[in-house]
């Protein structure tokens, strides 16, 4: 049984070597991929361009406003003087967001009395202009507290706010997105070069007429089917090896938890793709559609129901009952526990135990169907 | 071993509504050369794909090499050789590799991988070129290539389906060699092929049409027992219209255009001759000379297929 397996493995790797063009794509698109994406998808909203308009010219108004120039959150580029330099520098986008101080500011301030402080937003960007808003908010709040500390103080009184939110985040302390996105990428990316490659590789040996010649053989199907499974699990292995120190070295993303377990998930989505490739390959006669098949099956369901990016719990819940068929969910959520929350095998095996099933689900299709005759 | 070492009892293949293959009947001696024959698409392919185990029969069965080919595909396939026209090798793996390949697929190792692929080597004139990519290779050396991996493992049977498709003349020749060397050898070869000149190499021929078989035996007794009567040659110098007016006689029993000759099949050979010569003449044409000549298999295909076709009309 094993020993069948040699010649099999050599000519596979024989081929994959070959082939530099393929070993490239399973070698080193991931860690473009992953480059590329983790800088790209990047969702902190920083460094917003931003215009100042100010009425006022006082000292409490420059003071307000310094809150904001020396913010990371955004980017001084233009003081104007009208509303209409406002709208223009909104229509050319140079400016995402307006400061605009009224007259009187620093007047009425020591007056005691309520100003109003207005934020003008380009919504065009909804999550540009979401983030941006709100920094500005809490911003403005934190400098009405100030006044009214101050204020207080003046007559002889202490200011105490009534409920004080102290949030701490777990995790992901900066809110980092490249710490929430490089340990999904892994299963994206191995998931796609998984699926593509095996179907690719099987179809063209259908087309050449050499599985046909393997079929005639002695050799049984799971013996072929193990002979093309085996040598791209090692090679994506090795990818996902390359984009975790990709990871670890460009993004600071680190493993908290057991890399014998992040590994383990790492095989379990694999296997999972393997299969489903395997399984397209049985099911289609061409490259061309075998390529197309591989690519939808495995990128949309990767990128729009796993949670990827946007969360399932937030789906309909027809897609969120559809999101199952997304081996990459449940590698989401064991990757994400891993490597962020240093999760051990109590919390995740659940997610092992789904892949597992999935990768048997598939493989034994594909062995089921090469015994039919039919692949 | 018996020396039946096909045995075929009213196979037949279905694919929807299409009959591919329909109750086919037939045995092959061992170590005979077993000749198929029929047009693209008339079930030559798909008959020695199921005796492979490649397809499932819808119905009947079939023993080769004395294992039934749905009980025990195992076997089946442990002796037999297949090489199909697409000549199924590795195009990206060297001759070394490939012969590698498909002797470690049959379990062949060390010594006895060795021992065969020198014999392969030398068999298919490959001494030289085993680090040659098999796409570099011409194709009249893929196909040796290509049979020689089917045969590695000396099986008894060996399942050619239209080894010599694409393959120039001196190529196809050589091949046949190769063919006649295994059979002498007691290895038994069922090959299918429509060219009709190789089908007269064969020991005993099958004629199948639209998946039913039409006829079967030695090249000789084919032509003895279907063509009884006399086939004239006849040149002119314009066959076309020549086939024009003979074809539709009454006593042209059968017309064919052979290049630039005509054969006719007549009742009688001195009537016969008499009657091509007034008609022809009749319309201007001029005749160059008749003569009376043997059969080929050809005459007797396109006679039977011609029959064939009239039974199905009339039915």
């Amino acid at each position: 049984m094993i020993r069948a397996l040699r010649p099999l493995l050599v000519k596979e790797f024989r081929q994959i070597r070959r082939d530099p063009i393929s070993l490239a794509m399973l070698l080193v698109l991931p860690v473009v991929l992953i480059v590329l994406v983790g800088y790209a998808l990047n969702f902190d909203v920083k460094h917003v361009p931003l215009a100042i308009f100010d009425e006022d010219r006082s000292p409490a108004s420059r003071a307000f406003l310094e809150r904001f120039t020396h913010s990371e959150y955004f980017n001084h580029q233009h003081t104007v003087t009208t509303y209409r330099e406002i709208d223009r520098l909104f229509t050319g986008g140079l400016v995402k967001i307006a400061v605009v101080v009224p007259s009187k500011f620093g007047e009425e301030l020591l007056a005691g009395r309520d100003v109003r402080v207005q934020i003008l937003v380009d919504g065009s960007d909804a999550n540009t202009a979401g983030q941006a808003t709100q920094n500005a908010a809490r911003m403005t709040a934190e400098y009405s507290n100030r006044v009214t500390a101050f204020a207080l103080w003046k007559k002889g009184a202490t200011f105490a706010a009534p409920l004080d939110l102290e949030p701490r985040i777990w995790y992901n302390p900066d809110l980092l997105t490249s710490h929430f996105l490089i340990p999904g990428l892994i299963g994206f990316i191995i998931v796609l070069t998984a699926v593509v490659s095996t179907s690719l590789t099987v179809v063209r040996e259908k087309e050449r007429g050499t599985m046909e010649q393997i079929m005639v053989s002695p050799l049984r199907p799971i013996q072929m089917i193990l002979g093309k499974t085996i040598p791209y699990l090692m090679i994506s292995l090795v990818a996902a090896t390359g984009i975790l120190l990709i990871g670890y070295l460009l993004f600071d993303v680190e493993v908290r938890g057991s890399l014998l377990l992040l590994y383990a998930g790492i095989t379990a989505i694999v296997l999972g793709g393997l299969g489903q490739g395997l399984l397209i390959s049985s099911l289609t006669d061409s490259q061309q559609v075998a390529f197309m098949a591989s690519v939808l099956s495995s990128l949309l369901p990767s990128f729009l129901l796993s949670g990827f990016v946007f969360p399932v719990a937030n789906m309909p819940v027809v897609l969120q009952v559809l999101s199952n068929l997304a081996v990459n969910k449940f590698f989401l959520i064991l990757v994400r526990g891993v490597m962020l929350k240093g999760a051990g095998l109590s919390a995740v095996w659940e997610q092992l135990v789904y892949m597992l099933i999935f990768a048997a689900v598939t493989l034994g299709i594909a062995t089921r169907r090469m015994q039919k005759r039919t692949l | 071993m018996s020396e039946t070492a096909i045995d075929v009892r009213d196979l037949t293949k279905r694919f929807g509504a299409f009959t591919a293959v329909d109750q086919i009947r037939f045995s092959v001696r061992r170590g005979e050369i077993f000749g198929f024959l029929g047009a693209n698409g008339a079930g030559k392919s798909t008959t020695i794909r199921m005796l492979c185990g490649l397809l499932e029969p819808t119905a009947g069965t079939a023993t080769v090499g004395g294992y039934d080919i749905t009980r025990e595909p195992e076997q089946v396939k442990r002796n037999i050789g297949y090489m199909s026209q697409r000549f199924s090798l590795y195009d990206d793996l060297t001759v070394r590799q490939n012969i590698a390949f498909y002797g470690g697929v049959y379990g062949l190792r060390n010594n006895r991988l060795r021992e065969r692929m020198e014999w392969v080597l030398t068999m298919a004139d490959l001494k030289g070129h085993e680090d040659t990519m098999a796409r570099h290779l011409s194709g009249g050396w893929k196909q040796r290539l290509a049979l020689g991996c089917a045969i590695l493992h000396q099986p008894p049977i060996v399942f050619l389906d239209e080894p010599t498709g694409g393959v120039d003349p001196l190529s196809r020749r050589n091949f046949w060699e190769l063919i006649y060397r295994l059979s002498s050898e007691g290895v038994t070869v069922l090959v299918t092929t429509h060219f009709l000149d190789e089908a007269e190499y064969c020991n005993d021929i099958l004629l199948i049409n639209a998946g039913k078989l039409i006829a079967a035996g030695s090249p000789m007794e084919l032509k003895i027992r279907h063509i009884s009567r006399p086939i004239l040659e006849v040149r002119t110098d314009n066959v076309v219209r020549a086939l024009e007016s003979v074809r539709g006689q009454l006593w042209a029993l059968e017309t064919s255009v052979f290049g630039t000759a005509l054969h006719v099949m007549v009742e009688d050979e001195p009537g016969g001759r008499v009657r091509i010569e007034s008609t022809l003449r009749g319309e201007g044409i001029a005749v160059h000379g008749i003569e009376r000549i043997l059969p080929s298999l050809e005459d007797v295909f396109l006679y039977l297929l011609d029959q064939d076709a009239r039974r199905q009309a009339a039915a």
